[in-house]
């Protein structure tokens, strides 16, 4: 799939993380005794972004869009297919193990679910000190039980709590801690995959405060991965909007809410509840007809022709790229891309 | 429909759980009600409750009542109870996956809805099953009458679900978070689906749910609930536009909106109360910007704030004006 260089409006120099033609697919075999390849699963199939320091980049699509597995990918938690990805300059599939050590501290992740992402038989504080102990160059032990107190409170915890244990916690101070664990070794950029999503509308606001306060703070980056478009708006500077493996649509959050030109974005945006019930009678709604087709066996050409109101035959023939078709900066993967 | 005073509590090995405290609300013909609540505010079990399915023990309807068309539901026997749960009040669940029987086909469970309750041949009901299956768009329905539940999307799922419950053409359909399992254009759909059977069909229906979206798409009227109480209930413009109740006020500044990139959310601190220590006075004090000392000590009434609203503040008066 070709791919272009789709730089931020603002110039911030060398990104810190370059992904190129990132593809993952995991294989389906057949047979008992002679397996035999007979497919793949293309959860990720051919994506190419850039994350600059301190910045925010949203990865949003539905479930089994590949938004996830890039993440795992980029944490090598999954070996990719093919691809690279330049993490401040040097790629992330060939380091060496050393190599490994010391971008596993620069890259951290927050999970979902805060219930299963804690050890129950560890104290908050030893969960909080425990990258110190794998990485014992960054904080030395006498200091670690102060910094992990001090951490505790930045996150809007009593510091007294690092002798607790996380049942004790509910679940949005749970998220704290865990976003407190990723902040111990000074990472440069943080994987955030749907960190809200399992919390309370009341409590959601507070982590996302938290993020973005952490954020002006320690100048980290993050991936954010979520499905809720609000949320992702909210905290994103850019947004990547994935569908079956790839990327259709991606640039500033301002380009990609207000001036979106591919049809899966639109239908995506015109899908979501607004709170407002005034004129919810006259709202215009795109409601997408059937269901995302199984990666494991794709449409050929634009994949998301067997949804789209405006597929044609070029649509089934020709792969479309993702360029900029408007010249306004954000690139499309669809041939009949407009403005609404 | 009309539920009165209703309480309901959980006598587990660790104590009493008060779930739903009092809560009451009436359904006109046709109309849809939301609930709206986040996780342990009683949402669920107040339905439940009203559909006469909570398991007992460890749950409990301690007093209250439920009349449907002049009958109090919790008076009747279970098998009364059966013939209104199902044929006349339906409900769907978040998890359609789970609701239906792994080992029969989606055909065959939908079709046990006429075998059961009209006596209809297996020939008739298979028939009229397929016809549902049709009425709620799924796709070769004849075809995937045949298939069991985990062949089905979780999208598909609950419209096998929606199937069943409208099956038998019930006046009230009890709606469970029925889209929050689903993605965002799946979800879409089933809302779609849903407005157009009510549409069709003039049947009432119950929306719980925890999303502000939503409710704002669908409902006529909404009920906050929190910590097991109704804190307000109104038309859906009144609660959106003018909350009476502080809770509101802060659930509808806390959430981002799509039609901007915000600086710093307005959040409510602290969490919602775990059930089993609740708060003494009005439950939602310890998060309460308005709070005083009254609100600590005495629980505030429900008042009627206006023709059909009511607020459960102290200081309702003082909401309405805004602060």
């Amino acid at each position: 799939m070709a791919t272009e260089s789709h730089a931020p409006a603002k110039n911030r120099g060398e990104p810190l993380l370059r992904v190129e033609n990132l593809v993952k697919h995991f294989p389906l075999t057949e047979g008992l005794f002679f397996r035999r390849q007979a497919g793949a699963v293309k959860a990720v199939d051919g994506v190419s972004f850039e994350i600059y320091r301190g910045e925010t980049l949203g990865l949003v699509g539905e479930s089994g869009c590949g938004k996830s597995t890039v993440a795992r990918t980029l944490l090598r938690l999954e070996k990719p297919t093919s691809g690279r990805a330049y993490f401040d300059g040097t790629d992330i599939f060939e380091m060496s193990s050393r190599q490994m050590r010391e971008l596993r501290r620069r890259i951290q992740m927050v999970f979902q679910d805060p219930f299963s992402s804690l050890n129950p038989r560890m104290s908050v504080g030893s969960i909080i000190a425990e990258p110190w102990v794998v990485h014992p160059g960054v904080v030395t032990k006498q200091e670690r039980r102060e910094r992990a107190r001090d951490l505790l409170k930045r996150v809007g915890l009593n510091a007294d709590d690092d002798q607790r244990y996380a049942h004790q916690f509910s679940g949005g101070q749970r998220q704290r801690i865990g976003i407190a664990r990723s902040l111990a070794l000074n990472p440069d950029l943080i994987v955030c995959d749907e960190p809200v999503s399992a919390l309370d509308v009341s409590v959601q606001a507070q982590v996302i405060n938290l993020l973005e306060e952490v954020q002006e703070e320690f100048g980290v980056a993050y991936i954010f991965i979520a499905h809720d478009l609000a949320v992702v708006r909210h905290i994103c500077d850019r947004v990547a909007v994935m569908y079956l493996g790839r990327i259709v649509e991606i640039g500033d959050q301002a380009e990609i809410y207000e001036r979106p030109t591919h049809p899966y974005t639109q239908a995506l945006l015109s899908a979501v509840p607004v709170p407002d019930p005034r004129g919810r009678d006259k709202r215009q709604r795109i409601v997408l007809e059937g269901e995302v087709p199984s990666p494991a066996n794709p449409p050929s050409g634009c994949l998301f022709r067997t949804r789209c109101w405006k597929a044609q035959d070029k649509c089934a023939r020709d792969v479309p790229d993702l360029v900029d078709r408007f010249g306004h900066g954000h690139p499309s993967a669809c041939h009949f891309a407009e403005l609404r | 429909m009309e539920v009165s005073d209703l309480y309901v509590e959980f006598r587990t090995s660790v104590g009493v759980v008060e779930a739903v405290n009092g809560i009451s609300y009436t359904l006109d013909e046709g109309e849809a009600l939301a609930i709206l609540g986040e996780s342990g505010s009683g949402k669920s079990v107040s339905a439940e409750a009203v559909m006469g399915i909570i398991e007992s023990p460890p749950g409990f309807v301690t007093s209250g009542s439920v009349r449907y068309r002049g009958t109090d539901l919790l008076k009747l026997n279970d098998r009364e109870r059966r013939k209104i749960r199902g044929p006349r009040i339906a409900m769907i669940f978040q998890d359609a996956q789970a609701a239906l029987d792994p080992a029969f086909t989606v055909g065959y469970q939908i079709a046990e809805m006429f075998r059961v309750h009209h006596g209809d041949s297996r020939r008739e009901a298979n028939a009229k099953a397929v016809e549902l299956m049709e009425r709620v768009h799924i796709p070769s329905a004849p075809e995937r009458a045949n298939d069991y539940p985990h062949q089905f999307s979780g999208g598909m799922a609950q419209r096998v679900l929606i199937a069943m419950a409208i099956a038998l053409g019930p006046d009230i359909l009890i709606a469970d978070e029925p889209t929050t399992a689903l993605d965002v254009t799946i979800q879409a759909q089933v809302m779609k689906l849903l407005a157009e059977l009510q549409a069709e069909t003039g049947m009432g229906l119950i929306l719980i749910t925890h999303d502000l979206g939503v409710v704002a798409e669908v409902a006529d009227r909404v009920a906050v609930m929190y910590a097991g109480k109704f804190v307000e209930t109104g038309t859906i413009y009144e609660v959106y536009e003018t909350p009476s109740h502080p809770y509101t006020v802060g659930l509808m500044n806390s959430i981002p909106q799509l039609e901007q990139k915000g600086g710093k959310l307005n959040i409510i601190p602290g969490a919602p109360p775990v059930p089993t220590d609740i708060p003494p006075g009005c439950p939602f004090h310890p998060r309460c910007p308005l709070a005083r000392e009254r609100c600590v000590t005495d629980i505030p009434p429900s008042r009627e704030v206006s023709s059909g609203r009511r607020s459960a503040c102290h200081y309702y008066e003082e909401v309405l004006r805004g602060y």
